[in-house]
């Protein structure tokens, strides 16, 4: 029996040598990596990259997210958690009661608070170093990763100081690193069509190389599957590698699938697992300066976060226990893993779990075993 | 026997026949992404053009009585159950109609061995199905080989009097693991693998096509999913009267056999696997409603080439607790999305013309 030849994009091949050569992916490679019909033939060079940095390992953390207030004014249309300040159902921690969730968290072993919230109009900007200190006492060894660029340029604006003034304060009171939300998509033309209100891409990026410059690193979102073009989504990753060139305080990128249900744009469906795959694996490739790509398995689900694995991705997130945001726009997912269950997904593609860190350092085995 | 290296084993799949050794070490040690390249080779061979099928159809189950108590399902019940049923027949004609009306082609219809229901009551509901002018795509072998216990008679006759009363084809369920170990344990008082390949051989003899499936994922080994899938392949090179191959996961929930659902990597490589051993089946069917639209659609990736059917109801695996449910507009946007061109098809996958008013933008398919 004769067999075809092997159906391999011809473009993935350029993309290959490319890759072999060290040379740089630029715009159409980005293109041809989102067109192509060889879904596994991407994945595999995606792969690669991943394998070479991280031979079999897939990165978590026993981390804890929390949203100290859903109160936002800049009503993002993507967005189906802000809630208006005269809302009935918006709320604001204090930063005892926020305290007082992470000293209350299932997590045994617990590493990491994730703390983000919204652009809350009458908060003032003592309250923000009052909850990172809060949080910082809640249990020993905890880092703190908390305030998208958007709430620092919020903070900062009502502070009236700097955004480096800003970062400089809550550094002191305790910031250790940054989440990457409030990117979206570097367009101003889907900025003025789904969140007007929002800082631009020239803030968020500005605000990131300032949190750089101080020693704070910080994580890179895209938010991809609503309105956005190809050339917008991979225009979005060649910015960040530009960003990273720059300042290089990213540590991961996380591609973030819109969930539509309960936001004004819920006629759209999300993108497909194939786009999904396909934009995951392209950051791995485009990204070459960024360390990490995360497959947050809130967005993904189980099933796909594993797939994604073999697609470039070497993070998982992490326990997270109570997530809102996703699930507020519909995520079907588990609000929280546990750390064996996250474990158990990661043994069952093949590839090696580590305990990570804020910062990406794998923790000591012997010390995790005294923790747990 | 000299064993191959993993090297070799790729080669030879890529050759041609893998033989069991070599089909064992490809699934126990190919890379995911390997797996899926050599099935994607083995899906363009088979099927060279980049269309991938669907159905709307939908599942009825008649009974959910059922004596063989297997240990993996969470549908059967006592007959003394309050939830135990038996389908009326306006009931059974409603949901046709509906069917029908939602530009269904076919009805999938098993149910439990259910002793009050002879052969004479399953007749009658088969020539109402076909005179509505549906394709009756149903009873699994064990439901058969039930019948032809209570009924006293051989397998071909059974079979050849559901023809005469309108039977279609018949769906390759209650094939779990064709091992015998796994069987007496999972599903001790269900059709043995022997019978099970007799009732398909016998049907295939009679002229009708079938289904044939897979459920992995509990107690049985590697090796025995390779045995399963080569049972199979050697009863399609005797009838050729295999359709299609439809591996699924084992779904835990409310059922007593404790495991975990496998997951989504786990899902893929058995996929990909049945594409690469099965060189004479035409067709691979990907299971969201097991996996979920996700996996479902990437399963187009790993030897795939049918996104299954909109299944305007089903309860078999609802009752294991797991709710997927699909519209037809969706199922073509997650073909359409994956890169290939999406055709309705029946059940014996001939294209389906759709009529205008069917298009796109009408949602068919919830799951109640």
């Amino acid at each position: 029996m004769k067999i075809p030849e092997r159906r391999l994009d011809p473009d993935l091949r350029e993309i290959e040598k490319k890759l072999l050569e060290g040379e740089r992916l630029g715009m159409e490679d980005g293109l041809a990596c989102l067109a192509t019909s060889d879904l596994t033939g991407l994945g595999q060079l995606a792969l690669g990259v991943k394998r070479a940095r991280y031979g079999n390992k897939a990165f978590f953390i026993s981390n804890h997210h929390l949203n100290y207030t859903n109160i936002c004014e800049n009503r993002c249309r993507f967005c189906a958690f802000h809630r208006a300040s005269d809302s009935d159902d918006g709320y604001t921690m204090t930063p005892e009661e926020a305290a007082k969730q992470i000293a209350e968290s299932p997590v045994a072993d617990l590493r990491e608070v994730h703390l983000v919230g919204g652009c809350h109009p009458d908060l003032d900007f003592p309250y923000y170093p009052a909850l990172l200190k809060a949080l910082s006492h809640a249990r020993p060894g905890l880092e703190i990763k908390a305030f998208t660029a958007v709430e620092i340029a919020h903070m900062a604006s009502i502070a009236t100081i700097s955004s480096m003034e800003c970062l400089k304060r809550l550094k002191e009171s305790g910031l250790s690193a940054m989440p990457g939300g409030g990117a979206e998509v570097f367009s101003e033309r889907v900025r003025e069509a789904l969140f007007p209100r929002k800082i631009d891409a020239d803030t968020w990026l500005r605000i990131h190389g300032e949190a750089h410059s101080l020693g704070i690193g910080t994580n890179a979102t895209l938010l991809f599957g609503h309105m956005e073009t190809q050339p917008e989504q991979v225009e979005h990753l060649l910015r960040l590698r530009v960003q990273q060139d720059a300042s290089g305080g990213f540590r991961a990128f996380i591609p973030l699938p819109f969930h539509p249900e309960n936001t004004p744009l819920n006629h759209m469906p999300g993108p497909t697992a194939v786009d999904i795959l396909k934009t995951i694996a392209t950051s791995r490739l485009i990204l070459d300066n960024f360390a990490h790509i995360k497959a947050y398995w809130v967005m993904l689900g189980p099933r796909l976060t594993q797939t994604a694995l073999h697609f470039g991705a070497d993070d998982l997130e992490g326990t997270i226990v109570k997530e809102r945001i996703a699930h507020q726009a519909g995520a079907k997912t588990a609000a929280g893993l546990t750390r064996d269950r996250l474990i158990e997904l990661v043994k069952e593609t093949g590839f090696e779990p580590v305990q990570r860190d804020t910062f990406h350092q794998p923790l000591d085995a012997s010390l995790d075993k005294v923790n747990k | 026997m000299t064993v191959k290296s993993l090297k070799e084993v790729i080669a030879a799949a890529e050759e041609g026949r893998l033989v069991f050794q070599d089909a064992l070490l490809l699934y126990e040690k190919a890379d995911l992404l390997t797996l899926g390249q050599i099935a994607q080779r083995m899906r363009f061979q088979k099927n060279p053009e980049p269309v991938v099928t669907y159905a709307v159809d939908r599942n009825i189950n008649y009974t959910n009585i059922c004596v063989s108590g297997c240990s993996f399902c969470a549908f059967c019940r006592q007959k003394e159950d309050h939830d135990a049923y038996v389908l009326d027949r306006p009931t059974l004609e409603r949901k046709c109609r509906e069917t029908l009306e939602l530009g269904g082609t076919h009805i999938l219809y098993q149910g439990g061995m259910n002793l009050d229901l002879d052969l004479q009551w399953h007749e009658s509901r088969i020539r109402m199905m076909r005179d509505l002018g549906l394709h009756v795509h149903g009873f699994s072998p064990p439901e058969i080989v039930f019948m032809a216990e209570n009924a006293g008679l051989a397998i071909d006759e059974v079979i050849q009097k559901l023809i005469t009363a309108g039977l279609g084809s018949i769906p390759g369920g209650g094939a779990e693991i064709l091992v015998d170990r796994v069987r007496e344990k999972v599903s001790p008082k269900k059709a043995s693998t022997s019978q099970w390949l007799e009732v398909m051989r016998t049907a295939h003899n009679l002229g009708l096509k079938t289904t044939a499936t897979m459920m992995f994922g509990h107690i049985e080994t590697a090796g025995e999913r390779i045995q399963h899938l080569f049972a199979i392949r050697k009863l399609q090179d005797e009838t050729g009267g295999f359709t299609a191959f439809i591996p699924w996961p084992y779904q835990p929930g409310g059922t007593t056999l404790t495991t975990r659902a496998a997951g989504g990597t786990t899902y893929l490589r058995m996929l990909a696997m049945s594409r690469v051993v099965l060189d004479n089946i035409e067709h691979i069917q990907s299971s969201w409603v097991t996996q979920g639209h996700h996996i479902g659609q990437v399963a187009l990736h790993f030897g795939a080439d049918d996104l299954g059917s909109t299944m305007i109801e089903e309860n078999v695996v609802a009752s294991a607790g797991v709710h997927n449910t699909i519209s037809r507009s969706e199922i073509i946007r997650l073909i359409e999305t994956a890169g290939f061109v999406a055709l309705q098809r029946d059940t014996l996958y001939r294209p389906v013309e759709r009529k205008a008013e069917d298009g796109r933008r009408r949602s068919v398919g919830s799951n109640g």
